[in-house]
């Protein structure tokens, strides 16, 4: 059924890219949410087939917390330190998108050699799953804002999902739920610290709180 | 094997219940009780054990991966279970009224649990069968005796000494986890499915072992926590630490070698070597030391090598093929684990009641306390003559054992046999003689003549009963061994008998018979000996009793106006030896000499850091911190950076796993 999924999983793809190119936050933002609304469709899609309630439950979830009230979190975050854009990046936007190319190339090279329990529901899965992982690894150490630190946080944890989606016979329920759970517990307590960052330094960026250094 | 569980049991639930007890004195005797209770509950299989009746394994399932909870009484496993259980319940009712000044001002409630933690650990460690629940034990029996050293924390040298331990021991933790990979050979961690390793590799797991369990026993040179620790740790737990945890290495070395197989000869010589070094050394640093309580941590050293120099002999004997040899060392160095156990714990019992009725441990400063605590002197001075080796006391029974296990390589013709035998011989003789100065010196200084410098307060014999009950206990103890070894030494037989491989008769012959023999002419003129002092002391009693009795100062010497300063000091004692062997020793002395005919001045210090420690450990430890300080460069402070480190670690392994893998 891989000609039905392929599509989303392209689209993620291009998400991450412009994610890796985008300065402004507000469109980080809001690709971060168009990401977790794509991800909650593709588990709809794969999972549909054999536990409809199971996949309305988590796909409902997902678009709901990923889609809606993070972005809401984020915007009040922002709007709150009145920044637009991140300035100086460690590492710029254009060489961010050749590096995530590379990152791609990398993950193909990796999912056509990892060898999994069972059998993906599409072979872009794995590739794409671990490309998003890679670039949400990518966003926190190459971004100084602490508020895209946040946004890398969660789009790791949305390739760890879509690497869920592949392996979703293995893992209950309670366990997807769960981690929905911590990355909402997660999100909520980074927009406070934020917050508080902001109320006592007047930045937040994460390169400037070094002091805590031993 | 169900008494052994309740034993445990007992132990651990008294130590909860003793846990969150507000009062002191109340929570040491409930736990102190539990003590008692339980170490008598694991004599009762300790003994059906050595006696040689055959005890079943107890396995249970245990959720922990590759882990089994599988506990086994043989005969090596229950004569250690009998000296700790022995060990452990005397030092417990000492302790209710050792800590009892300190119940006002301080917890007792964690000190007491852990100690009853720490018994227990050690009892598991001695009877487990399974690699992983030893090692956890282990780990656990190591922490609980680390929170117990630093009972006082508030104090700087106090902590200091914990930190050390705590370093000392996860080091040789390492080396054990590194033995039982090897012991396991990638298979199971049970101890029954251990087989003989092919000789490369049983002698890197016997050179792990030495390492691993060498650190908890205070081989030379890894002692150096010893003298830092034991100090620092309350009196009955320094007792406990010294005359028992100790000797869980030893125990795990000789476990170890009856796992690995017929040792080659080198083993022994290692072993003899170790035991002539750590002796050696061991005594003449405790010449050199003033702290009452350093004193006998660094006698430890001495006697743990005693008891490697005993095991040395007897790896030798079964390298060599000399039965009788074998035997005698094996057995000398069990019986120098006991008698270790009851004279060092009666020691440092002593020191402590030493420390309760002065507040101090520094001995230039102590002196005339046998007028002022005299069942405390009395019980030291019994310790003393034990650890010196004196008969009819059991610290000669057991080094007689070992020196017959050496005389008997020394006519051997293979060289290998008969020059470390050799060796032996002429180093018992030096290791007795300096024991027996070391004990004249710490003796004579602490309870003779009149203090030295003046006390805080004025030393009474405060000594709560439960206290001088313990002390008294083990002095017996100390006599009844000495006097009894001809009964006592067969009982080692099936120990022995684990560790040779040898028959049952043919050790009856050597242990039985021909040194039995011996030993009973020991014990009889030994209790003669007893016999007559006894009866001279009652004449001198009986003849004094209708004269005046006149009584002088002690020092009076002829002169007009004696004064304490006259006396031999600690340091001025032990000067010509420590003089003798400054060139291992690196004793630093300072003195004015006193000069001329009417001397105004005259001053005498000596001080000996510990040899290992400042040219070995010190050195070595600089130096790895110096090479860590390069590694800073890693350490931005940038959360960024972290995490990219991270991300590189398992881009790489997931690459280099992939790529390996087809």
């Amino acid at each position: 059924m891989g000609w039905e999924i392929d599509p989303i999983l392209v689209a993620l793809v291009l998400v991450n890219l412009l994610l890796l190119g985008a300065s402004r936050l507000a469109a980080c933002v809001r690709l971060v949410a168009v990401q977790g609304v794509l991800l909650g469709v593709l588990a709809l899609l794969v999972q549909v087939g054999w536990s409809p309630w199971r996949a309305v439950l988590l796909a409902g979830g997902s678009i709901l917390l990923k889609g809606i009230v993070f972005p809401r979190l984020m915007w009040k975050a922002l709007r709150g330190a009145e920044i637009r854009r991140e300035m100086e990046p460690y590492v710029g936007y254009t060489l961010s998108v050749l590096l995530g190319l590379g990152m791609l190339g990398l993950t193909v090279w990796v999912g056509g050699r990892l060898t999994l329990p069972v059998p993906a529901a599409s072979h872009l899965l794995v590739p794409v799953a671990l490309f998003t992982t890679l670039t949400g690894l990518f966003l926190i150490v190459a971004r100084k804002k602490a508020i895209t630190q946040v946004l890398g946080y969660l789009v790791l944890e949305n390739g760890i999902v879509t690497f869920g989606i592949a392996l979703s016979h293995e893992a209950p329920l309670s366990v997807e739920l769960g981690v929905l759970l911590d990355v909402f517990v997660a999100v909520l307590v980074m927009g406070i610290i934020i917050h508080n960052i902001r109320e006592d330094f007047d930045h937040i960026d994460a390169d400037r709180l070094v002091s805590l250094k031993d | 094997m169900i008494l052994l569980l309740t034993g445990l049991g007992v132990l651990l639930a008294t130590g909860l219940v003793a846990l969150p007890w507000r009062d002191g004195l109340r929570a040491g005797r409930v736990a102190a009780a539990g003590s008692v209770l339980g170490c008598g509950l694991v004599t009762v299989p300790a003994v059906r054990a050595l006696v040689g009746w055959d005890t079943p394994a107890l396995d249970l399932p245990w959720p922990v991966p590759l882990g089994s909870f599988s506990l086994g009484i043989d005969a090596l496993s229950g004569f250690f279970v009998l000296v700790v259980a022995l060990l452990g319940a005397l030092a417990a009712v000492y302790g209710v009224g050792y800590l009892a000044h300190a119940a006002g001002h301080r917890r007792l409630g964690v000190p007491w649990c852990l100690y009853n933690l720490l018994l227990a650990c050690m009892l598991v460690v001695v009877t487990a069968r399974d690699g992983v629940l030893f090692l956890v034990a282990w780990e656990v029996m190591s922490l609980a005796s680390f929170f117990l050293v630093t009972f006082e924390d508030e104090r700087e040298e106090v902590r200091e000494a914990g930190w050390t331990y705590l370093l000392a021991t996860h080091l040789g933790t390492a080396f054990l986890l590194a033995l039982f990979l090897v012991l396991a050979q990638g298979g199971s961690l049970r101890f029954d499915t251990f087989r003989e390793l092919p000789s490369p590799l049983a002698s890197v797991a016997f050179l792990l072992a030495v390492v691993g369990f060498g650190t908890k026993a205070g081989f030379w040179p890894l002692h150096v926590w010893l003298p830092e620790a034991h100090p620092a740790a309350p009196s009955h737990v320094s007792a406990v630490m010294s005359g028992v945890m100790l000797k869980t290495g030893i125990y795990g070395l000789l476990r170890v070698l009856t796992v690995l197989g017929p040792p080659p000869r080198w083993w022994g010589w290692l072993l003899v070597g170790i035991g002539v070094t750590s002796g050696l050394l061991g005594v003449l640093s405790a010449l050199a030391q003033r702290d009452l309580k350093r004193i006998l941590a660094y006698s430890s050293v001495e006697n743990i090598g005693l008891v490697a120099l005993g095991a040395g002999l007897g790896v030798l004997g079964l390298a060599f093929d000399l039965p009788v040899m074998a035997a005698l060392g094996f057995a000398g160095a069990l019986l120098h684990v006991l008698n270790h156990a009851v004279f060092k714990g009666l020691l440092f019992l002593g020191a402590g009641a030493v420390l309760h009725a002065t507040g101090t441990r520094d001995i230039e400063r102590l002196g005339g306390l046998l007028r002022r605590v005299p069942s405390t002197a009395h019980a030291f001075l019994v310790g003393s003559a034990a650890i010196s080796g004196l008969p009819p006391f059991n610290g000669f029974v057991s080094e007689l054992l070992i020196l017959l296990a050496a005389l008997a390589g020394v006519s051997e013709r293979a060289g290998g046999v008969a020059v470390p035998a050799t060796i032996a011989v002429a180093a018992l003789g030096l290791v007795g003689g300096l024991a027996a100065a070391c004990f004249a010196r710490a003796f004579g200084v602490v309870f003779l003549g009149v203090p030295r410098q003046g006390l805080d307060r004025e030393p009474a014999e405060a000594t709560p009963a439960g206290m001088r009950l313990a002390m008294a206990t083990l002095a017996g103890l100390c006599v009844a061994i000495g006097l009894g070894s001809s009964y006592l030494v067969p009982r080692l037989v099936p120990a022995v008998g684990e560790l040779t491989g040898l028959t049952r008769e043919e050790l009856l012959t050597v242990l039985g018979w021909d040194v039995g023999r011996i030993l009973l002419a020991v014990g009889l003129v030994g209790a003669a000996f007893g016999l007559v002092a006894l009866l001279l002391a009652r004449l001198r009693a009986r003849m004094l009793r209708m004269r005046e009795v006149g009584s002088s100062p002690t020092w009076d010497c002829g002169y007009a106006a004696p004064t304490a300063r006259m006396q031999y000091t600690a340091s001025s004692f032990a000067r010509p030896i420590v003089e003798l062997f400054s060139l291992v020793l690196h004793t630093r002395i300072d003195e004015v000499r006193p000069v001329g005919m009417l001397p105004s001045g005259a001053r005498l210090q000596t001080r000996a850091p510990d040899v290992a420690e400042a040219h070995g450990f010190r050195p070595a430890f600089v130096a790895v911190a110096r090479l860590s300080e390069r590694l800073h460069v890693l350490q931005q402070g940038r959360v960024q950076v972290y995490v990219l480190y991270i991300a590189l670690a398992l881009l790489v392994l997931l690459v280099w796993q992939l790529g390996l893998g087809r």
